[in-house]
C-alpha cells in the first residue's frame, strides 16, 4: 500500500500544512510518497526528502507548474495516481482548490478536512462549522482526502527519501495567473503560529486594530487574525479571517479581542489550547469557550496588557 | 451568454445545530431551511452580470428533495430567469451533484457556471471544482471579484496568503467567496413574479446519472464541548494566569 501526498510549496521550501498531511498519511499506514510539482523546484524536492516518514519524493519540474494551477497539478496527479490507495493534500486554499479535480477525474469521492484517521477507509471530519463530527467510510478503491492541519501534528525532520523525476503532463492552458498580492508580514503565518492575537468588530476600525493589536502581537511573537465581521468591514485583508469559511487554527494561545464569538468564528479557533477573551460585553458567546475571560474596555485593557508584558 | 448557477437547500445559518442523540445525524425536522448563503452570493453575481448586459439568461439549478423548489423560487425572486430541479430522495454527495450539473451543462450550454465555494452543512467545498474537472474546463475558486469581457473571465481569488488574479477563457466554473457581493433582499413583487417563472423538474435517471453515495456515514456525533473557564478580575491577573497557570507566555 502506498500513499501519495501532494506537497504545497513555493519551489524552495515545503509549506507547514503539508507536514500535518504527511502525519495523517503515516497514521493511515503504508509507504508515503510526496509529489512536488513546480518550476526550478529542486530545493523544495530536497526539503521534502528530509521529512520524517517520507520514502520517495516524485518531482515534476516544468515552467508551466510555476503557478501550480489546479488544472495542471490535478492532471499530473491523475497521470501518476496508479498504485496509490490514498491521495492526500492539506486542506489549505491550494489543496481545497486542486484536489476535488483529482477525485472527479478518478471518479471517486473526496473526503474533505479530516481531523482523525479511524482506519484505512474510515475517517472523522467536522460538518456544520464543527458543530458535529461525521465518521465516514469510503467505498471507493482510491481515497482522496484533504487534511485539516489542526487534527494532526506536523511531521518532524527525518531523512533518506529517494528522489524520482516525473515527466510533466502537458500544459492545459486553461487559466493564466496575472497577479498575486500576498500580505507581507514579519509575523508568523496564521496556520503555523503558536500564539494568535485576533481582533473583531469591537475594535471599531482598521486604524484601531493595528494601533492596539500590532504591539501586542510583536511582544508575544504572535500572528494576527480577525473575525469575519472585521474583515467584511475592511479593517484587515481577507487572509486574516479565522472561521468556518476562513482559516482553521489551533495555536497554543488564542487571544480574542473585541470578538463576540459567532458560531462561524468559533468553528475556526475552538481547538486552540488556551483561549483568552477580552470583551466589554460579559454575555458575549466568546466567553463560553474562553479559558480566561476579561470583561473590560479593550481600549484600556490592551495598552495596559502591552505595558505590563515588558 | 447564458449563466448556470447552483443552489443548495441547507439548514438556515441562524438555526442552532442539534445532533440527534442516537448518532443518526443532525436534526432537520421542523427547522428553518434556506438557500446556502454562499450560493445566494452566486445567484446575486449572476443576476448582476445579466443586469449589466453581459449575460442574457440566468438558469438556477438545484439537486435534492422536492422542497428544493422553495430554494429555487428564492433564486428566481433574486432575479434568475428560470430554474431546474433534479429531484431525488437519495442523499447526494458532491461527486453525484457535479455529475448531475454536468448533464445539465451539456443540455443548457452555459458559458459560465457559478457555485458557492462551500455549503454550510457538509462544508465539503468540492462541487464546483469537480464539475470543472468533469467538463475539462478551467476554474476560479473562492472568487472575491469577477469581470467578464471578450470571452474571458478575470477573477480575483481569496487564497491563504492574500489575493491572486486569474484570467480564464470561457467556459469556466467560478466558486464564490463571502466578499464577492452582498446579495439583495428579494422584493415582494419579485417574489410574486418568481412564482410564475418556469421551474422544470428532472430526475437523475432521466439524466442517466448514477448518484449512489460513495461515502457511508457511520455516525454523527457532537464534538467535545469546551467548558468555559474563569473570569479574571484585571489585566494583571490575566498575565499571571497565562504565565504561571497556563504557561503559554
Amino acid at each position: 500500500m502506498a500513499i501519495l501526498v501532494i506537497a504545497e510549496h513555493d519551489h524552495v521550501s515545503i509549506k507547514g500544512a503539508t507536514l500535518n498531511a504527511i502525519t495523517a498519511a503515516k497514521q493511515i499506514g503504508g509507504d508515503v510518497h510526496v509529489l512536488v510539482a513546480g518550476s526550478d523546484c529542486a530545493a523544495a524536492a530536497q526539503a521534502a526528502t528530509k521529512i520524517d516518514g517520507v520514502e520517495r519524493v516524485r518531482v515534476a519540474d516544468a515552467t508551466h507548474y510555476v503557478d501550480q494551477s489546479a488544472e495542471n497539478v490535478a492532471a499530473l496527479v491523475v497521470a501518476n495516481a496508479d498504485s496509490y490507495t490514498h491521495i492526500l493534500a492539506a486542506a489549505t486554499t491550494f489543496g481545497k482548490n486542486m484536489l476535488p479535480r483529482v477525485a472527479a477525474l478518478l471518479d471517486v469521492a473526496q473526503i474533505s478536512d479530516i481531523v482523525a484517521v479511524k482506519s484505512a477507509d474510515t475517517f472523522v471530519r467536522p460538518i456544520y462549522a464543527g458543530n458535529a463530527l461525521a465518521t465516514v467510510r469510503s467505498r471507493d478503491a482510491v481515497k482522496v482526502i484533504t487534511v485539516r492541519s489542526t487534527g494532526f501534528d506536523a511531521a518532524g525532520p527525518g531523512g533518506g527519501a529517494t528522489v524520482e523525476s516525473l515527466t510533466a503532463s502537458p500544459d492545459l492552458g486553461l487559466s493564466r495567473l496575472t497577479g498575486r498580492e500576498l500580505t507581507k508580514s514579519e509575523r508568523p503565518e496564521l496556520g503555523d503560529a503558536k500564539i494568535i492575537v485576533s481582533g473583531g468588530r469591537g475594535l471599531g476600525n482598521g486604524e484601531n486594530y493595528h494601533r492596539l493589536l500590532d504591539p501586542l502581537a510583536d511582544k508575544l511573537g504572535a500572528a494576527l487574525g480577525a473575525s469575519r465581521a472585521a474583515v467584511d468591514a475592511g479593517f484587515v485583508p481577507n487572509d486574516y479571517q479565522v472561521g468556518q469559511t476562513g482559516k482553521i487554527v489551533a495555536p497554543d494561545l488564542y487571544v480574542a479581542v473585541g470578538i463576540s464569538g459567532a458560531i462561524q468564528h468559533l468553528a475556526g479557533m475552538k481547538d486552540s489550547k488556551v483561549i483568552v477573551a477580552i470583551n466589554k460585553d460579559g454575555d458575549a458567546p466568546i466567553f463560553q469557550v474562553a479559558d480566561y475571560g476579561l470583561v473590560a474596555d479593550l481600549f484600556e485593557a490592551l495598552p495596559e496588557l502591552c505595558g505590563l508584558l515588558d | 451568454m447564458k449563466i448556470l448557477v447552483t443552489v443548495k437547500r441547507v439548514l438556515d445559518s441562524n438555526v442552532k445545530v442539534h445532533v440527534n442523540a442516537d448518532g443518526s445525524g443532525v436534526d432537520l425536522a421542523n427547522v428553518k431551511m434556506s438557500m446556502n448563503p454562499l450560493d445566494e452570493i452566486a445567484v446575486e453575481e449572476a443576476v448582476r452580470l445579466k443586469e449589466a448586459g453581459i449575460a442574457t439568461e440566468v438558469v438556477a439549478v438545484s439537486c435534492g428533495v422536492a422542497k428544493c423548489q422553495e430554494t429555487l423560487r428564492t433564486a428566481l425572486a433574486i432575479g434568475a430567469d428560470r430554474a431546474i430541479l433534479v429531484e431525488t430522495d437519495v442523499e447526494l454527495q458532491p461527486l453525484a451533484v457535479a455529475k448531475l450539473v454536468k448533464a445539465l451543462v451539456e443540455k443548457e450550454q452555459p458559458q459560465l457556471v457559478f457555485c458557492g465555494k462551500q455549503a454550510i452543512d457538509d462544508d465539503a467545498s468540492q462541487t464546483g471544482q469537480m464539475l470543472a474537472a468533469l467538463m475539462g474546463w478551467g476554474q476560479a475558486t473562492f472568487a472575491s471579484k469577477v469581470a467578464v469581457a471578450d470571452n474571458t473571465a478575470t477573477v480575483t481569488r481569496e487564497i491563504d496568503g492574500g489575493l491572486e488574479t486569474l484570467e480564464l477563457k470561457l467556459p469556466v466554473v467560478v466558486t464564490t467567496d463571502l466578499r464577492l457581493n452582498e446579495p439583495r433582499y428579494a422584493s415582494l413583487p419579485n417574489i410574486m413574479k418568481a412564482k410564475k417563472k418556469t421551474l422544470d423538474i428532472l430526475t437523475p435517471e432521466s439524466l442517466g446519472v448514477d448518484v449512489t453515495p460513495r461515502l457511508d456515514t457511520l455516525a454523527i456525533t457532537e464534538p467535545l464541548k469546551r467548558v468555559a473557564g474563569i473570569r479574571v478580575a484585571d489585566v494583571r491577573q490575566l498575565i499571571d494566569k497565562l504565565k504561571n497557570e497556563a504557561k503559554v507566555i
